[in-house]
């Protein structure tokens, strides 16, 4: 079992643990990922993590709240535990010097884009970030990025703070003043991965994504993680997550994604009603 | 002169659930004989002086030894003969191939059917387990010496229990959140209950054996750590875990599984009882298991007791080439299974949300014997043809992880992945470790990975009083 040791509520939807893991805090590093289980009958599902406390032994991630498993992990408090918490897994963030990077956040995924921007500026990168959110309520981390960064710039799709447009417009104009930006680093949702892909590839920039397809071991042991890299097929939980964006075939990755919508809305109606039934409340 | 009693050459037949009922539920298949059943059978043991059975078991476990002292109905001897050179018994009677090894040279085999060793060594092993004044394991004295053990599927656990007798202090580091091994997360509940391997993982813990699960050795402390932070020695039995896939153009469509993440999805997270348990699988009308081995053969019966309205096997060569263990072919065609022989996989084909609907086939003959003594099956040119399917389940299997090779410099591995390591002792060229099971031989068996896990527990032990 592991402690979560303290908890916040970054946004209604989102959610910040620290989980008391000593064994994964030591060895983690920018970019990994951690394979949690809620309790005994829960599914084994990959976070990327939010950076860690060596000294403390513990271990931050973040999370938003879409199906049944997460919605559970949310009804948990500071001081419950979680049966399962695997990890470090995955390949860390190459966080070389190169010299300017542009870091591109898409919604919750600011959580972890923040430990690998703090780890490529210590390599003495210089950090243009971009995050984007659908609107002000939902955003969170502007002053954690900005610490980071060199130069930050927020849009919001509604124009509810910051510039109104998608991240891609900023990321354009970027690529266009600056020639040389070395490396974009660009995570978030699928889609947005996919449109930062496509607005990089004109100017020949390395553009890295951080891949989140389902799991299921985390280990490398069943394959349902793999992708289609280049002319190769990878599996993400061991090869990656981090890719060369230019590489990823996005319509398999995420047809892939989509391989258990009518189980997952089984899932949550179910959720929804026994919340309902003997919880006495919202789901 | 007393008339010799004639022998019957038939053996008993085992009890199983009906091919019908079967198919639809995830219980033990075979329910086990009775204890005049048990007698009956083990009646039929001629004792012979040549003691084949013994040489034909990759651990010598002493069959007439135990099969005589069952029959005069000295069930506490049976299981110390049985256990004295098998950890696992309830186990290997139920998943050995026996018909390939001691039942294969069992002399009465020439005249009628060996003697059921299996069935007998599963009949001694559940009585044990029933017993509630079992005796307590005799433990020595602590040595004081530390050893780790990674991966707790056979191989791993009997190292572990071997050791923790001798008196050592044992880590064991399972990856998964539950130990056992393939035994946990391969082979279903149907052929093997998960009570029985948890209760032995049990065991291995009432010897003092620290099981840490959730512990994937390479990612947290590698290996060099661990000995750098005071283990005296280290048994590597993390098996062969990492699954092949054919390359063919389709293959990372919806619905295609590899065979380890469909088992996992199944037995290790109980997607069976989905929604109950949070892992969903696909329900599916037509599948196609790629494969003809034991895992091919637990995909298929998994797939039906899924509720599968077709299930097929696609293998490359004949029924006799099958390498799966016969029983488990007959039950697997007793519940309806379809065998679509000589013929090989070509490519799979999509729908527009890119979930497979097509497999294309061709047929395939057999030539001359290849490097493995079984005939090579060869292309039948122009045979195409196409099968309607929506799951895939691909069984062709599987080699060793690379990650406890890649993270330990100074292990010696070969082209296939496995680590290299002495027969007799599992020493590796690595100073203070030792490996063995599916890690060093490939995809092998359960008992040959609890040989070499009680080998290299006799070599670690003695290297740590020497
Ligand atoms: C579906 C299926 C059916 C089978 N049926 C039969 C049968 O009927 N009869 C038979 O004799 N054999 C059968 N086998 C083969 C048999 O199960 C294996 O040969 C045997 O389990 C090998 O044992 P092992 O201890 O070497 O490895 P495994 O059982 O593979 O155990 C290795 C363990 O190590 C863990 N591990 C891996 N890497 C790490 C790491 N870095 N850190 C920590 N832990 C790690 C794994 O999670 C796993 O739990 C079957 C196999 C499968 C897959
Ligand atoms: S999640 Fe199983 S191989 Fe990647």
């Amino acid at each position: 079992m592991y402690k979560i040791m303290h908890r916040e509520d970054l946004t209604p939807q989102i959610h910040l643990f620290e989980i008391e893991a000593p064994a994964v805090a030591k060895k983690a590093q920018a970019g990994q990922f951690v394979i949690l289980m809620v309790d005994e009958k829960g599914e084994r599902f990959p976070l990327t993590i939010g950076g860690w406390d060596r000294e403390k032994g513990s271990v931050p991630i973040v999370f938003m709240e879409v199906g049944k498993t997460t919605r559970k992990l949310a009804k948990l408090k500071a001081g419950d535990s979680i049966h399962a918490f695997i990890g470090p897994l995955g390949i860390p963030t190459h966080t070389d010097n190169v010299g300017t990077v542009v870091c591109v956040a898409g919604g919750f995924a600011t959580a972890i884009v923040v430990p690998v921007a703090q780890a490529l500026k210590d390599a003495g990168n210089k950090i243009i970030s971009v995050m984007g959110f659908r609107n002000k309520d939902l955003m969170f981390w502007e002053d954690k990025l900005k610490e980071v960064s060199d130069e930050l710039i927020i849009c919001t799709d509604d124009g509810s703070y910051g510039r109104k447009a998608l991240v891609t417009e900023p990321l354009k104009e970027i690529l266009e003043a600056n020639k040389d930006v070395k490396l974009v680093i660009a995570i978030g949702p699928t889609i947005m991965m996919k449109f930062a892909s496509l607005t990089t590839q004109p100017f020949g920039v390395k553009t890295l994504v951080s891949l989140n397809p389902i799991m299921v071991d985390g280990t490398g042991m069943c394959g349902c993680c793999r992708v289609a890299i280049g002319d190769d097929t990878k599996f993400v939980c061991v090869d990656g997550p981090d890719f060369d964006a230019h590489q990823v075939d996005w319509d398999v990755l995420m047809a892939r994604q989509k391989s258990y919508c009518d189980e997952e809305k089984t899932s949550v109606d179910i959720w929804e009603d026994y919340c309902r039934t003997q919880m006495g409340g919202k789901a | 002169m007393a008339d010799k009693p004639k022998i019957n050459l038939n053996r008993i037949k085992m009890p199983k659930q009906e091919p019908e009922i079967r198919a639809h539920n995830f219980d033990e298949v075979a329910t086990g004989y009775t204890l005049e059943m048990a007698k009956e059978e083990a009646g039929r043991c001629i004792q012979c002086k040549k003691r084949n059975c013994v040489a034909g078991c990759p651990v010598n476990v002493n069959i007439p030894e135990f099969v005589m002292a069952l029959r005069d109905g000295d069930m506490w001897g049976a299981v110390d003969q049985l256990k004295a050179n098998n950890a696992l018994p309830g186990i290997c009677g139920r998943v050995c191939p026996q018909e390939s090894q001691c039942e294969f040279v069992c002399t009465l085999g020439k005249k009628g059917a060996p003697i059921a060793i299996g069935r007998l060594e599963r009949f001694v092993a559940d009585w044990e387990c029933d017993q509630s004044d079992k005796p307590k394991p005799q433990i020595a004295p602590s040595t004081g010496k530390k050893v780790a053990i990674v991966g707790s599927g056979p191989a791993g656990l009997t190292t572990a229990a071997d050791l923790a007798k001798l008196g050592h202090q044992i880590t064991l580091f399972e990856a998964l959140h539950v130990a056992g091994g393939v035994l946990m997360y391969g082979i279903p509940e149907f052929r093997l209950p998960k009570g029985i391997v948890q209760g032995e993982v049990d065991y291995v813990k009432t010897l003092g054996v620290d099981v840490r699960l959730n512990s994937v050795i390479g990612k947290i402390d590698t290996i060099d750590e661990l000995l750098a932070d005071s283990y005296d020695a280290i048994f590597l039995g993390t098996g062969a875990g990492l699954p092949m896939f054919l390359g063919l153009p389709g293959e990372n469509l919806n619905g295609i599984y590899s065979a380890n993440e469909y088992l996992t999805r199944t037995n290790l997270m109980k997607a069976y009882l989905f929604p109950e348990y949070d892992t969903p699988i696909k329900k599916s009308r037509r599948v196609v298991v790629i494969g003809g081995g034991n895992v091919a053969m637990d995909s298929a019966r998994c797939a039906m007791r899924l509720g599968a309205e077709e299930v097929y096997i696609v293998y490359r060569r004949s029924r006799e080439e099958l390498p799966a263990r016969a029983e488990e072919v007959e039950n697997a065609e007793e519940e309806g299974i379809i065998f679509k022989l000589l013929t090989n996989p070509k490519r799979f084909i999509g729908d527009e949300n890119g979930w497979v609907t097509q497999m294309e086939c061709l047929e395939m003959e057999l030539g001359e014997p290849d490097d493995s003594g079984r005939r090579r099956p060869i292309v039948k040119e122009g045979s195409e043809f196409l099968i309607d399917v929506d799951t895939v389940v691909v069984a062709l299997g599987t080699t060793p992880n690379p990650l406890i090779p890649s993270t330990t410099p100074g292990l010696d591995t070969t082209r296939k992945g496995t680590v290299v390591a002495e027969e007799e002792t599992g020493k590796t060229v690595k100073d203070k470790v030792w490996a063995g099971g599916d890690l060093v031989t490939g995809a092998a068996t359960v008992i040959s990975a609890m040989g070499a896990g009680k080998r290299a527990a006799a070599a670690i032990d003695a290297y740590l009083k020497g």
